[in-house]
């Protein structure tokens, strides 16, 4: 069978899935109808439970929803466990086939396509199934007539063949992992096929073979992460976050459209090919020290990649995304997803190498939210909130590293990452469902012993993102920061914050470990009594992760171990994708080894002195922490509050133009544009007047005047009519006579 | 004494002013209609007149026609007349001005 030619079904397969929920779903998977009024009832909790999340960003002054917030999911997951749990309909057992076995056929043929793509010399292969806009001429920037036309087409590239592969593959675990997680909730079909539907869009956006088509992708994606973070839609939280996302995301997007239409205008194209060949047909010169057009290009869509990839300052929607169900903040906002725009920034390599700037904003941008979100990661108590700053974390690193020209590596991050914070956010949602929906890890500790499988696998991935040798993080996160500190287009000061954020990583998932796991249980007496192991169809996921976990970085060993050619798969994989001038300059950037083995044995050592501190901290000595946040109260405060970003956007944005703008609109709209239409009436009502003044009095006038004039004259004349008949006879006379007068006298 | 076309000429001019002075001054209706057929043969005298002198026939045919048309013109008025009298009373031309404007 030849998969290169079939990578149009593996979008299609997940799209069947989608759209046999979407038509049978319902059928498959009845509702009883009173649940989301029961759901909606859900009461505000008077302890202080709620408080971890007592900062809800976007509506902070709600003092009813604060409290609501920490507790919806307990009572959601308490209420379903009653009622619904014996009542799920045999048919959900054809869900649990379709969706995640349309995913697993998509990563066969995913499987099947880069094996054989493996086998061609060229390792690029494009597929075009229709023209899906026809040839619009326009002109360029330059006076040229263009032709902007857009298949639907396919290009399997090694870049695109990884992103399948962790697409597919790992959506396939959490597909199978959501089948047992989601199986207390209802609208099970809905979920599985949004779920479906989001693979299908993320397919679409790896696999596009233009921009144009990628945006599709984009924007499908950016649909489906909306539905499902609302899709616990009877919670104004969830709602709300849902909303954020989608906004925050549009002001991103927003940059990708002028990029993309810009570079539409500089370039002539927005196929990927094409791109690439016209960039590096040598037309171009480096913008080292102008700001160009092709400056504008890359910023706007690094800016599209800030949005959906959740950097500084667009971040702010990831941790709200965590309302949505577990296994959507696995698939969705940590593995695939929010990676589209490190794989929208690395396709776009050769526009980055001729825009030096540019390179340098994306660096900065990306260690600055690394270490940002680091540090916010440090004091959140909700599980899954440590996870998501963690994720924005890693994805400023995979920014630093496509900053400084490491694209590779920043793939790399993506491909370990996606599965260690896939596996992470997958064990946070065991212990959440261990826990019947409590996310607050200080009412978690000491879960060790009684769901072991998942603190196993847990332990697993916080090794592996912590960075000790072996596992997936340490390989490419210390390539990373051997990337920021030795290529020409990185420095010291990116590799210090890198190496920083390593230290704050190790910390706060040792932080996080320790308080769920270890030490002295706090978990409520009566969700203690009902503590179990998640069911078979989460566990396996959730090692297979973890095996993966372990062993993904084994294709990115540095080369200074000196392991041979099979150990750098990954590079010598991607090297066609990112072939240029530049970055072959990049890679012989001064390559001590020495240095190198410093810079590595720094990094490890700064994760384990995390890991200890954090040990130390939350295990031995849990009375230090509090101690710190007394001695240092506003800093604990500022970071507990998230450096208050939501609170300042807020100020600005949300009260500020977006009310403040309404306000002044509003009276705009009643000063200026109500008080033109009524002008206009007033004009047209003192118009109308004057028109029958003049219509009455004018024109009428002039009418019966001049009947008037003609009555007038006329009677004289009428006199002569009296009706006697002689007396005209008389008149025919003398007339005859007259004209025979005046005939005869001639 | 010869009589030549002018003799017949001033009898019909006579029957025409005889006809005219007839329906301009009589008040009575009857009168005037008949002094309309003076005038009418006024016009027949003439025709006939002038047929004979230039051998036309012309003139006799078309007197002919004039004839019906008077006994056409009689019947109507004389109709007219006694709708008239039903109506109103009267025969006298001065009575009746219906036509005023």
């Amino acid at each position: 069978m030849n998969f290169l030619d079939l990578i149009w079904l593996i979008p299609l397969f997940p799209l069947c899935g989608a759209g046999l929920m979407l038509l049978f779903g319902k059928m498959l998977d009845p509702q009883p109808p009173s649940t989301v009024a029961v759901a909606e009832g859900v009461e505000p909790v008077h302890d202080d439970h709620g408080h971890g999340h007592s900062h809800e960003p976007g509506h902070t002054h709600d003092h009813d929803h604060d409290h609501a917030h920490g507790h919806d999911h307990a009572h959601d997951h308490d209420h379903d466990h009653a009622h619904d749990h014996h009542h799920a309909p045999a048919t959900r057992g054809l869900i649990k086939l379709i969706c995640p076995g349309m995913v697993l056929l998509s990563f066969i043929f995913s499987l099947g396509a880069v094996v054989q793509l493996s086998n061609l010399p060229e390792r690029i292969h494009e597929i075009r199934q229709f023209t899906w806009i026809a040839g619009m001429p326009f002109h360029m920037a330059n006076g040229h007539l263009a032709t902007f036309a857009a298949d639907w087409g396919f290009l399997l590239d090694p870049l695109s063949s990884v992103m399948i592969l962790v697409v597919t593959g790992i959506g396939f675990l959490i597909h199978v992992y959501a089948t047992g997680y989601m199986d207390h909730d209802q609208g099970y079909y809905r979920f599985f096929g949004y779920f479906n539907l989001f693979i299908f869009f993320m397919l679409m956006l790896v696999l596009a073979n233009n921009y144009t088509l990628l945006f599709v992708g984009w924007e499908g994606v950016g649909l489906c992460s909306y539905l499902l973070i609302g899709f616990y839609f009877h919670k104004k939280s969830a709602g709300d976050a849902g909303k954020k996302a989608f906004i925050v995301n549009r002001v991103g997007d927003a940059g990708f459209l002028l990029g993309m239409l810009m570079m539409l205008s500089v370039l002539g194209s927005v196929r990927f090919t094409d791109v690439r060949a016209a960039l590096s047909s040598g037309g171009w010169q480096a913008e080292t020290a102008v700001w160009g057009s092709l400056s504008w290009i890359a910023l706007g869509l690094f800016i599209g990649a800030t949005g959906k990839s959740a950097q500084f300052p667009l971040y702010v929607w990831l941790p709200d995304a965590m309302e949505g169900p577990t296994p959507v903040s696995a698939l969705i906002h940590a593995a695939t997803m929010v990676t589209a725009g490190v794989y929208m920034v690395a396709r776009s390599a050769a526009l980055l190498e001729l825009t030096p700037q540019v390179l340098t904003i994306v660096a900065s941008v990306g260690a600055f939210t690394a270490i940002f979100a680091a540090t916010i990661g440090l004091v959140q108590n909700d599980i899954k909130r440590v996870l998501a700053y963690s994720t924005v974390s890693q994805l400023g690193y995979m920014f630093l590293a496509l900053g400084v020209g490491a694209y590779w590596v920043a793939v790399f991050h993506l491909f370990t990452h996606a599965f260690f914070k896939a596996l992470l956010f997958l064990c946070s949602g065991s212990v959440i469902h261990a826990l019947g929906g409590e996310q607050d890890m200080r009412h978690m500790g000491g879960l060790k012993d009684k769901i072991p499988i998942t603190h196993w696998t847990m332990w697993v991935g916080s090794v592996a993102i912590a960075g000790i040798p072996g596992l997936a993080g340490f390989f490419s996160k210390d390539e990373i920061l051997w990337q920021a500190y030795s290529s020409p287009q990185g420095s010291k000061i990116l590799w210090f914050v890198g190496l920083a954020t390593a230290g704050l990583t190790a910390f706060y998932m040792w932080r996080l470990m320790n308080m769920t796991f270890y030490g002295k249980s706090r978990v409520a007496p009566e969700v203690a009594a009902h503590i179990h192991e998640s069911p078979p169809s989460m566990y396996v996921p959730l090692v297979t992760l973890a095996v993966g976990s372990v062993f993904a970085g084994w294709l990115g060993v540095p080369k200074l171990w000196g392991l041979g050619e099979r150990f750098q798969a990954f590079e010598a994989w991607l090297e066609p994708a990112f072939k240029s001038a530049a970055v072959e300059a990049a890679k012989e950037g001064a390559h001590d080894a020495s240095t190198e083995w410093i810079l590595m044995a720094i990094s490890v050592a700064i994760a384990i002195i995390g890991i200890t501190i954090a040990r130390w901290f939350y295990h031995r000595k849990p009375e230090i922490p509090e101690a710190i946040y007394a001695r240092v109260g506003p800093l604990h405060g500022l970071l507990y509050n998230k450096y208050y970003v939501d609170e300042i956007y807020d100020f600005l944005f949300v009260n500020g133009f977006a009310k403040g703008g309404g306000t002044v609109l509003g009276a705009f709209d009643r000063n200026v544009v109500d008080g033109g239409v009524n002008g206009a009436g007033w004009l047209t009502r003192f118009s109308s007047k004057l028109s029958i003044w003049w219509d009455t009095w004018i024109i009428d006038g002039a009418v019966r005047f001049g009947s008037f004039c003609v009555k007038l004259l006329s009677y004289p004349v009428c006199l002569l009519q009296s009706g006697r008949v002689q007396s005209y006879a008389l008149f025919v006379v003398i007339g005859f006579l007259a004209f025979l007068g005046y005939y005869v006298s001639r | 004494m010869q009589i030549s076309e002018t003799h017949y000429l001033v009898v019909s001019v006579a029957l025409l002013l005889i006809g005219t002075v007839g329906v301009l001054t009589r008040r009575n209706i009857v009168i005037i209609l008949m002094s309309i057929e003076l005038i009418l043969n006024a016009v027949n005298i003439n025709l006939i007149t002038f047929s004979q002198a230039w051998k036309n026939m012309g003139g006799q045919i078309f007197a002919i026609f004039v004839i019906t048309d008077a006994v056409a013109e009689a019947a109507v008025g004389l109709g007219i007349l006694i709708a008239l009298f039903r109506n109103k009373e009267t025969v006298l031309a001065d009575e009746v001005d219906l036509l005023k404007w």
